[in-house]
């Protein structure tokens, strides 16, 4: 159908014909332009090429990743009446959200802010924050929790440091103001990273059941009210800068970066969390985050099958004469939409008043499925509200298995050549990879963040798992979480690269004494166009997809991030997973440090001989090859099935998950506690095999106990029972030496050499010359 | 006895404050709005912690004119107990209710950890047979580096004003100082968050020690709860 063309808009600049030129400009192609016209009935608007191009980019669209995401289970099979049920699915929201049982819920999910990051570390990572707080609460959960989870290149490189500082302070500067705690993530450093730095961040929350608020605009009539902060010209056109690949010139981007401000968020918190407690007040609610006014208004429109008119000039303004491009497409930040009950517009007003916030009465639900824009009294855009969303383009994409792969995924260390490990060798390769920054702790990053506000905090970072304890009503309940992906097995085998960041962050949690949830998933990856980038996302997505199905843990949200691609390349493959696990009984919590000499420490899922993808192969050999270690799901649940019986027994006096850096450095990892302690250790009972692949290969499905010796025959007849390998391999000394008698003799060391090398690494990289 | 935690905007512990005197010592505690200019019938405030007014321009600058401060000011000048804790320290001082001040950490970064405390004796409430010689509680702040001037330092030491020091300077205090009291007696202000130091699951339960020292400067039977 033909429509008659918008009046002249009341900014001249806006009236230019859109040309190819324009359309390419706003990432769009040609064909989706041709659609953009169908869905008028006439040529865009300036204005509306800019909402089209928005609300079209990956990153508002999954247009590339939409099929993909389909194969997700987004429901808990063995959910009950009282627990586990998903109240609001993947996609449908802002957040997913599952009940906990007692009429409680919690919603969470990842985002990344990956691009901005690159450009601008501190202001990238603290929008990051920002925005994954703002998708909390806007369902009506009080944010609770915070994880981050970091990639960087290696951090020998200046351009590394400022990243890792910048992203850091900036991740400090907004959690820790507005008061959620930041109590878990990982940091990997890798070469594929360097330059296009991944910066997710994760926000849980906490609601009653009857406080699930949805993004939806219903009822004929009712008012939408702007409130938060004014809009400003700064993010213009994020959601699109963050759909392409970063390249020279995207340093003069930098408008396209937000600017944060914590203490806005902090009363935003609070206010909308005081209007959703009015009985009855809000219909709606949604964040204005990426695409801003555009997204909040057309996302809500179509979710409650109704329209939206907003007017411009009642829109709060950081500064005159603002058109509607900019309007529309700002990404200012600390702004939410919201849609309240016809006739009841005091009350939204005066909760906002009393914490000096803007609530501006902005437009009206309408009954036409349109989004219409008026400004200075002239109609700017009049688009159908389901044409920016539901009816977004949809791309299955071009697959092609990379051609490294035949090379990686055939090498080995035998015909490879490569020389094993001598005791002297071992004895030197320890303290290197427990200095690595991915192997090395993190307190340089993690004690600039507020990790206890809230008082909930169990587990503080630097274990498994962080974990908190959640004060729900009179009652409180305690939950564990854990960011997990390995790029370099990813980059290896896509589909066990995912795979194994699943069973790796369940078996995490399962250390830590929880039961796996559900999970929310982060998606970091190269162009999707070509082809190999698409291969590795499609295979990653089916290792995670089917994982979750195995374990029955549901994706519940999450965040997809294409075009992370410097001039260098792509970067490695990176599906990071964050799962929620839910901890029946205090007496449960394990942590992953051993606390009494005499305690005997147990090795379950013995020791295979692979050395593929492991920190190892890549620090002491300088490869990235081999094929990723091997999963297997049957295995990997009797173990994390024994692991839980046994902590809810009150045999684990610890547990550690052994990951990057393998068994010597899970037991060294061990023995960083707060007691001094060192171990004897005996491995000659195993098979004979490669050194290197012995001390340091990173097999799956493995994890160490420490448990009281007179506990250990129970413990191995149980685990052979449950069809668990198990080995006793060694006793917790109080002199602080780790020995370690191997096939090729005793290996020996000084944990407090160990423990400096681990504890130093990251905090002299980054040390700041002439300061305390 | 009744415990009044102020709330300014940006206030972010004062949930943590309110728990550590209502869960923690049972007391009867309830919160005070920036905006009002009575305390109504409050034994002891507690300034609680977080970035009031954002911060943006020095730690406490905008808070020490809020309506309320005024009313804190006369409980105090009353005799009545004020306890600030992180932010409310800093706010506290920026009122003039304490001497000195806190600027940025010596590392230029924010620091949360657990820290070892030295207890002073520092007078009738808050010495080491009240708290104990050594406590350990959370810091959580990138403001917490305590300075005064020469002649300030001088009449803090000879009045027993210093009630912690730090084992482990984390953040360039002088003289390691973490908390300090008014020349009074009856104003209190520590960096260390007794209101992150008192759940089993906490790294130490020494906040409700310090809580209940603070306390028994008006109410002397509290300590003998602890015994």
């Amino acid at each position: 159908m033909k429509r008659a063309d918008l009046p002249p808009n009341p900014d001249p600049v806006l009236n230019q014909p859109i040309t190819p030129e324009l359309v390419k400009k706003h990432g769009l192609l040609p064909e989706e332009y041709d659609q953009v016209r169908l869905h008028l009935g006439r040529e865009a608007t300036l204005t509306e090429l800019g909402i089209f191009s928005v609300m079209w980019s990956e990153h508002c669209s999954y247009k590339n990743t939409r099929p993909l995401l389909k194969g997700f289970p987004t429901e808990k099979k063995g959910a009950t009446e009282n627990f586990g049920r998903v109240l609001v699915k993947a996609g449908e929201e802002n957040a997913g959200i599952i009940d906990i049982g007692d009429g409680w819920a919690i919603a969470f999910k990842i985002e990344s802010h990956n691009h901005p990051s690159a450009i601008e570390p501190f202001e990238g990572a603290a929008t990051g924050v920002g925005g994954i707080i703002r998708d909390i609460f806007t369902m009506g959960a009080r944010p609770v929790l915070l994880t981050n989870s970091l990639r960087f290149g290696e951090l020998d490189s200046p351009v590394t440091k400022r990243l890792l500082r910048g992203v850091v302070a900036g991740i400090a500067h907004y959690g820790n103001c507005v008061g959620v705690p930041t109590v878990a993530g990982d940091v990997y450093f890798d070469r594929s990273y360097e330059g296009n730095p991944l910066v997710n961040a994760l926000c849980l929350g906490t609601l009653r059941h009857d406080q699930i608020r949805l993004g939806k605009a219903t009822g004929l009539g009712n008012p939408v009210y702007y409130v938060g902060a004014a809009t400003g010209r700064d993010g213009l056109g994020g959601a699109a800068f963050a759909s392409k690949e970063l390249s020279a010139e995207s340093s003069s981007d930098r408008p396209a970066v937000q600017k944060g401000d914590p203490f806005m968020e902090k009363l935003l918190i609070e206010a909308c969390l005081e209007m959703m407690a009015v009985p009855g007040l809000v219909v709606g609610i949604q964040d204005m985050g990426a695409a801003g006014l555009t997204c909040s208004t057309c996302e809500t429109a179509s979710r409650g099958g109704a329209g939206i008119e907003i007017e411009l000039d009642r829109v709060p303004q950081r500064e005159a004469g603002m058109n509607s491009y900019e309007i529309m497409l700002s990404e200012s930040q600390e702004r939410m939409l919201v849609i309240v009950r016809k006739g009841r517009e005091r009350e939204i007003e005066e909760v906002f008043a009393k914490w000096d916030l803007h609530a501006a009465h902005v437009g009206t639900v309408t009954d036409t499925g349109r989004m219409v824009v008026t400004q200075h009294g002239t109609v700017v855009a009049d688009i159908p509200a389901s044409a920016l969303t539901d009816n977004a383009p949809v791309y299955q994409r071009e697959a092609r298995r990379p051609a490294y792969l035949d090379e990686t995924s055939r090498w080995t260390p035998e015909a490879a050549r490569l020389p094993d490990l001598d005791a002297q060798g071992a004895a030197q390769a320890l303290p290197r990879l427990l200095s690595h920054p991915t192997i090395a702790s993190k307190r340089w990053v993690y004690r600039q963040y507020d990790h206890m506000v809230q008082h909930g905090t169990v587990v503080l970072p630097g274990s498994d798992a962080g974990v908190v304890r959640l004060r729900l009503g009179t009652s409180e309940k305690f939950i564990a979480i854990k960011n997990d992906c390995n790029g370099r097995y990813c980059y290896l085998n896509p589909r066990r690269g995912a795979q194994i960041a699943m069973v790796e962050c369940l078996r995490n949690l399962v250390c830590a004494g929880a039961t796996p949830l559900a999970m929310t998933d982060n998606l970091n990856f190269g162009n999707p166009y070509k082809p190999e980038n698409f291969y590795q996302l499609k295979e990653c997505v089916a290792g995670l997809a089917e994982t979750c199905r195995h374990f029955d843990v549901p994706v519940v949200g999450g965040n997809v991030s294409l075009y992370n691609e410097s001039p260098e390349g792509a970067i490695d493959p990176t599906p990071t997973v964050s799962v929620v696990g839910f901890i029946e009984k205090e007496a449960h919590i394990t942590r992953q440090f051993a606390r009494q000499a005499g305690s005997r420490l147990v090795l379950l899922g013995g020791a295979p001989n692979e050395l593929g993808g492991s920190q190892f192969l890549g620090l002491i050999h300088g490869k990235k090859t081999g094929d990723a270690p091997a999963v297997d799901f049957d295995a990997e649940k009797r173990l994390q099935d024994f692991i839980l019986a046994e902590i809810r027994a009150g045999r684990v006096g610890a547990a550690h998950d052994l990951s990057e850096g393998g068994l010597l450095v899970a037991i060294s990892e061990m023995l960083f506690g707060a007691v001094s302690l060192g171990a004897a250790i005996d491995l000659t009972g195993f098979a004979p095999q490669r050194l290197d692949a012995l001390l340091f290969g990173e097999s799956q499905g493995r994890v160490l106990l420490c448990v009281p010796a007179g506990d250990v025959p129970q413990i191995l007849s149980s685990a052979r029972a449950a069809g668990v390998p198990a080995d006793g391999i060694g006793t917790v000394t109080p002199e602080a030496t780790l020995s370690v008698l191997t096939a090729r003799g005793p290996l020996g060391w000084s944990v407090s050499v160990l423990r400096t090398a681990w504890e130093t690494s990251i905090e002299s990289a980054m040390k700041r010359p002439g300061l305390g | 006895m009744t415990i009044a935690v102020l709330q300014f905007p940006g206030s972010n512990c004062d949930q943590d404050a309110f728990q550590l005197f209502a869960s923690g010592l049972g007391l009867p505690t309830r919160f005070v709005w920036h905006k009002d200019r009575k305390l109504g019938d409050a034994d002891m405030v507690v300034v609680p912690g977080g970035f009031s007014y954002g911060d943006y321009l020095r730690c406490g600058a905008i808070a020490r004119f809020s309506p309320i401060m005024g009313a804190v000011r006369e409980h105090a000048e009353r005799g009545g107990l004020v306890l600030g804790i992180c932010n409310g320290f800093q706010i506290l001082c920026e009122a003039g209710m304490l001497p000195g001040a806190l600027i940025r950490n010596n590392s230029l970064e924010y620091r949360c950890m657990t820290c070892d405390l030295a207890v002073e004796d520092a007078g009738r409430a808050f010495n080491t047979r009240t708290v104990g010689r050594r406590i350990r509680m959370p810091i959580g702040h990138g403001e917490g580096n305590y300075r005064i001037d020469d002649a300030g330092l001088e009449r803090l030491q000879t009045n027993r004003q210093v009630i912690l020091r730090y084992v482990d300077n984390p953040n360039g205090s002088l003289g390691s100082i973490a908390g300090i009291r008014n020349e009074e007696g009856n104003v209190f202000g520590m960096m260390p968050h007794p209101d992150r130091a008192f759940e089993r699951f906490h790294p130490s339960r020494d906040g409700l020690r310090v809580a209940r020292a603070v306390l028994s400067l008006r109410f002397p039977d509290i300590l003998k709860e602890s015994a």
